[in-house]
């Protein structure tokens, strides 16, 4: 059970919140000038890294509220949240573990 | 008396009071402070249980968590608990236990049977031996299969029991209340830090309870005493005994299984959950969880009566048993002499320390021999003898290398074994924590290497095994951990004063070989005794090339029992180390998973259970269809009407008396649940023409359309009518079961790819009340209860919407039909529900009004050719495949446009929406019958045929009284091409023609609308 900070109400459970995969794939401007694979590309793949790695939360059990955060994949750790629209902070360093 | 093997001092048991209790049918005494376990071996019970797959009889080993033999279901009826350890098993008076892997009873030797089964039961098992012949499987794999797969049995009637759920934050939270468990706790709570101390005991005080240690000069369990009374008096200490920490999850978040009744038994106070699960986001956490100690793996020492050197001293010193009159300690290190000294001073006579060791020199070992005890160094037990019990044992000398044993060998009678192989830090929850661990060459053992969260391992969990280490590092943890929450400067209380023996080292022996050639040793030596592996077992494993340890763990099933392989995972991988000739710290432990010790799912359950288990939604006007008859179905959470059966009526007939009342005069639908969302804002029209198919920005106010939705694949999402309420302001329907999904959706759009426009969307659905109206007679029923709405179709088109008062309440009154009939929704504050259907009802009375449930409505919508989303739908179909093309603009865009000109979503032989007419007119074809386009040669059955290619499926099927005859919806490969053909859905024993039609049944003209 991942503690998430909401950005706009704190940290909070996981289980107040929906996953929404991968962050900052736009939308196309105009669908219709790209191509099948171009739209099957933006459509069905997402990086999956092992690593830091930038996703959508939305807090569906409170404020409902989209936002962004980086989280680890393999350790959890969540580096930062951001609001939809704020630039994504940079990169963390190599995830942390150990801390006894 | 309570056994004749209770010793006649000593012990934390209270001799004044004395406990009945059965096991597996015999009546025994017990007393007041012992387990099951102590207590049968009070009563020289050591055999419990045969063992999984060789049948053998196996005894009680250990005396806490890590047992794996006695395995016990406790309790009779529906209140029984299968899979209890029965090491862990607080007795009390009228307790009923049984051993649960005993078949057909442990007395009963099956013997001659086992053997003839044991070249099949050989590593890999479950792979080899049942792939052949097919008949096997259900007359002996299956039920030797399931005999083995669960060791308990689940109770077959409801649990009676009350669970609770409790969700707790601290700021430190210690797990095991051994002495750095309880040291630990002291120095954060100290601090004044939020401290939680959990321990799986029914009292604090760990390994202290089980051994004769002193501290500062005392009896250590005064300095327990103390502590645990310092730690209940601090206002900020939650003190929990009888916990078991089962899981330690992300983000240091911990699950505690509390076992608050379990000890009283049935006869616990009403109202007393039995158990109770904590739920724990803690700022820091201290695992002080301890170690077990291992078995060594020596011939035939699976026997009863080979125990483990601590859980003898926890039997003598803690329970004042004694588990043998005369005792045999094997051992590769010190700390087992003190199980010879606690023998010897509990008057237990004892043959021989055998000592692996070829030239023990620790000071435990000179004061054994000062005491005049035999200590045979450099040797080992290379074989047990006895019947359900060992009787004897065999002692070999063991060359230097430990690969073999030389020379005779003396035979040495006794009824007990105490074996150390050394110990494991129980490293489950920290290696649960994602942590690391490390093999560490000198002390023989896995500790932990690097945490992966705020943890910190203290104690025996640490590897750190003497009584003064113990309660220093756990000082010094609790302190840490406090000030890393933000309480104190980490300064740790000064250690109190403890003396620590000067041991010599362990020498690893991780197979005992009993003299026999290499090559055929091993099949005897018991690695895993729950899952009955040998040592041969896992050498097989590596010699068939899996040299991974999670391979063999599936392959062997070592370590897959009920007790996770506690006592068996380390000896486990230190032999495949072994087998492939690779340093254990190469071969690494398996994955450690929550639960730590098994959870009962009540526990998990908690309150969530019957009518709790789900919120049940009902609309305003439920009351009236119970009061009514109404027979209900769940739509979501929601319960809504499935029909309204009149006395002697089944359901068919119900719903065809429904049917004609909405066709041929007047019925009403109780439709709240439709999912509503009121939109708004200055480009409330812009975003419904992105998020809808069709055209939304010329809709005039008081207008309402039929809109569809699509996924950005362009599959059908949702569709409902939306109505606009003002120029800046509509309120949209969904499908019932998808309001929430479709609130998130269009929430998601506006907020992460459109949030320059100004919309907000509020959900509805719960603010109104929507009574149907349908029928030719429709408007005889509204007309005087709205005297002042013109119900014409001039005054009143199809499609718009009134406001206006109907009973008296002010209503929104759309003019839309999902029936084909004139038909009226009428919306109220859900408020005024219950008053406008009885109105409607009254109303209605002199026309006959019916009221209609959710499958009338199907047959009728479905008689029109309307879709249901999800029914129609599966996530695979676009709006063309519905034959809806004129709902998809051409001129905007919208989401899933782009996929819809995909050449994937003009593909000719897409499934596509068809109606079906059966030959047989009183036939209904079951929905979701596969269709075929060719009678098959014969009726399918269960056995196999050729393949037949599937060219659709039938999505909606019913009896309809207004065609007379049965009709369905289906989707077929390319069906618009097809109509007028003869397609078959092949069932079990028979095979139903029927004829595809356009998907409109009935007035196709679209003319009953107007009534
Ligand atoms: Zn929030």
């Amino acid at each position: 059970m991942l503690l998430i900070p909401c950005p706009w109400c704190g940290p909070r459970d996981e289980s107040e919140f929906r996953y929404g995969g991968e962050a900052h794939i736009g939308a196309p401007a105009n669908p219709g000038s790209l191509s099948d694979a171009d739209w099957a590309d933006y459509l069905f793949m997402r990086n999956n890294p092992k690593g830091w790695f930038r996703e959508r939360w939305m807090h569906a059990q409170g404020c409902r509220r989209w936002f962004n955060a980086v989280r680890h994949t393999v350790s959890n750790e969540i580096a930062a949240v951001y609001r939809m629209g704020e630039p994504p902070p940079p990169a963390p360093g190599p995830g942390r573990e150990g801390e006894t | 008396m309570s056994g004749a093997f209770r010793l006649a001092a000593g012990g934390r048991i209270d001799r004044a009071a004395p406990l009945r209790f059965r096991f597996d049918g015999r009546p025994y005494e017990g007393l007041k402070g012992d387990t099951l376990a102590s207590a049968l071996l009070a009563n020289g019970m050591h055999l419990v249980g045969r063992s999984l797959k060789y049948h053998r009889p196996r005894g009680i080993v250990a005396a806490g968590a890590d047992e794996p033999n006695a395995i016990v279901q406790v309790g009779e009826g529906a209140w029984t608990q299968p899979n209890a350890r029965a090491t862990e098993v607080e007795l009390y008076d009228g307790l009923v236990a049984r051993n649960v892997t005993a078949w057909p009873g442990v007395g009963f030797d099956l013997g001659a049977a086992a053997s003839l089964l044991s070249p099949l039961l050989v590593a890999g098992f479950y792979y080899k031996t049942f792939m052949a012949p097919g008949r096997w499987w259900r007359r002996l794999y299956e039920p030797a299969l399931r005999r083995m797969a669960g060791l308990g049995r689940a109770p077959a009637a409801p649990d009676p029991d009350v669970y609770d759920k409790r969700h707790a934050h601290a700021d430190v939270l210690v797990v095991g209340a051994g002495p750095a468990g309880l040291a630990a706790a002291l120095a954060a709570a100290r601090t004044g830090a939020r401290v939680m101390l959990a321990d799986e005991q029914a009292e604090f005080g760990g390994a202290l309870l089980s051994e004769g240690d002193e501290i500062d000069g005392r009896p250590a369990l005064e300095w327990v005493g103390r502590a645990a009374a310092e730690l209940a008096s601090l206002p900020e200490v939650v003190p929990l005994p009888r916990a078991t920490v089962f899981g330690y999850y992300d983000h240091n978040y911990l699950a505690i299984a509390e076992r608050r009744a379990d000890h009283l038994g049935p006869g616990a106070p009403p109202g007393l959950a039995r158990r109770r699960l904590w739920r724990v986001r803690a700022r820091r956490v201290v695992l002080a969880t301890g170690a077990h100690e291992r078995p060594l793996v020596f011939a035939d020492n699976d026997r009863p009566g080979v125990m483990l050197a601590s859980a003898v001293r926890a039997y003598l010193n803690r329970y004042a048993v004694a588990p043998g009159r005369r005792a045999v300690v094997f051992t590769n290190n010190d700390d087992a002499y003190r199980t010879a000294f606690d023998l010897a001073d509990a008057g237990i006579e004892l043959a021989a320390v055998v000592d692996a060791r070829s030239h023990p020199a620790g000071e435990r070992v000179g004061e054994a021999r000062r005491r005049g005890i035999e200590v045979l160094a450099g040797s080992a037990l290379t074989g047990t003898r006895g019947r359900r019990r060992v009787a004897a044992v065999e002692v070999r000398r063991l060359d230097p290398g430990g690969s073999a044993v030389e020379g005779p060998a003396r035979t040495l009678a006794c009824d007990l074994v105490a074996v150390s192989g050394g110990w494991s830090p129980a490293v489950h929850l920290f290696s649960q924590s994602q942590g690391t661990l490390r093999f560490d060459e000198a002390r023989a053992c896995f500790v932990p290497d690097r945490a992966a969260q705020a943890v910190r391992p203290a104690g025996a969990a640490n590897g750190t095994f003497t009584l003064a280490g113990c309660l220093a590092e756990g000082l010094a943890a609790g302190a840490a951990a406090a000030r890393l929450a933000g309480f104190g400067d980490g300064t740790a209380p000064p250690a109190p004063l403890v003396r620590t023996a000067r041991d010599g080292p362990i020498r690893p022996l991780w197979f005992v070989p009993s003299g026999r050639p290499a090559a055929r040793d091993g099949g005897r030596h018991f690695v895993d005794l729950q899952a009955d592996v040998t040592a041969a077992d896992i050498r097989l494993a590596a010699r068939e090339g899996l040299d991974s340890v999670e391979h063999v763990k599936r392959y062997t099933a070592a370590g897959m029992g009920t007790d996770q392989g506690k006592t068996a995972n380390v000896n486990a991988l230190a032999l495949l180390s072994q087998a492939v000739g690779r340093p254990i710290a190469g071969t690494g432990t398996t994955t450690f998973r929550p639960p730590y010790t098994p959870v009962g799912f009540g526990l998990l359950a908690g309150r969530d259970r019957g009518e709790l288990f789900d919120p049940v939604r009902v609309t305003p006007m439920h009351a009236w269809h119970v009061a009514h008859g109404a027979v209900f179905e769940d739509v979501g959470q929601w319960k809504r009407p499935l029909y309204y059966p009149r006395a002697g009526e089944d359901m068919a007939a119900a719903v065809a008396r429904e049917c004609r009342a909405a066709r041929g005069g007047v019925a009403a639908l109780d439709a709240t649940t439709l999912g509503k969302i009121d939109i708004r804002g200055p480009d409330a029209a812009a975003f419904l023409d992105r998020v809808y198919t069709n055209a939304w920005a010329r809709l005039g106010l008081g207008q309402c359309r039929y809109g569809m939705m699509c996924g950005q694949d362009g599959m059908v999402l949702d569709d409902g009518v939306t109505t606009r309420l003002a120029p800046d302001r509509f309120l949209m329907t969904t499908t019932t079961g998808n309001a929430a999904r479709v609130l998130d959706w269009l929430e998601e759009w506006l907020q992460t790819e459109w949030p320059g426009l100004r919309v907000y969307c509020t959900s509805v659905t719960e603010q109104w009340a929507t009574v149907a109206i349908v029928g030719p007679r429709a408007r005889e029923v509204l007309g005087p209860l709205a005297p002042g709405l013109a119900l014409d179709n001039e005054g009143f088109p199809f499609m718009t919407l009134r406001e206006a008062e109907v009973a008296g309440i002010p209503a929104r009154v759309f003019r839309i039909s999902f029936t084909g009939e004139l038909s009226f929704e009428v919306n109220v504050p859900a408020w005024h529900g219950l008053a406008l259907w009885e109105a409607v009802m009254r109303a209605g009375e002199p026309f006959g009004i019916t009221p209609y449930g959710t499958e009338a409505m199907h047959v009728l919508r479905a008689e029109k050719g309307f879709i249901i989303v999800g029914q129609e739908t599966d996530g695979t179909v676009t709006p063309l495949d519905l034959g809806m093309d004129w709902i998809v603009s051409r001129t905007k865009d919208f989401i899933g446009k782009r996929s819809l000109l995909r050449p994937d979503a003009s593909r000719p032989d897409r499934k596509q929406l068809v109606g079906l007419l059966p030959e047989d007119p009183g036939e209904v074809l079951p929905e979701g019958a596969q269709l075929v386009a060719a009678r098959p040669a014969r009726a399918i059955g269960l056995k196999a045929g050729r393949p037949i290619p599937m060219i659709g499926h039938v999505t909606s099927s019913y009896s309809s009284a207004a065609l007379g005859r049965s009709f369905a919806l289906a989707l077929v490969k390319g069906g618009r091409g097809r109509i007028g053909a003869t397609v078959y859905a092949p069932l079990v024993g028979r095979t139903l023609a029927a004829r595809i039609v356009e998907p409109v049944f009935y007035d196709r003209e679209g003319k009953r609308r107007n009534g």
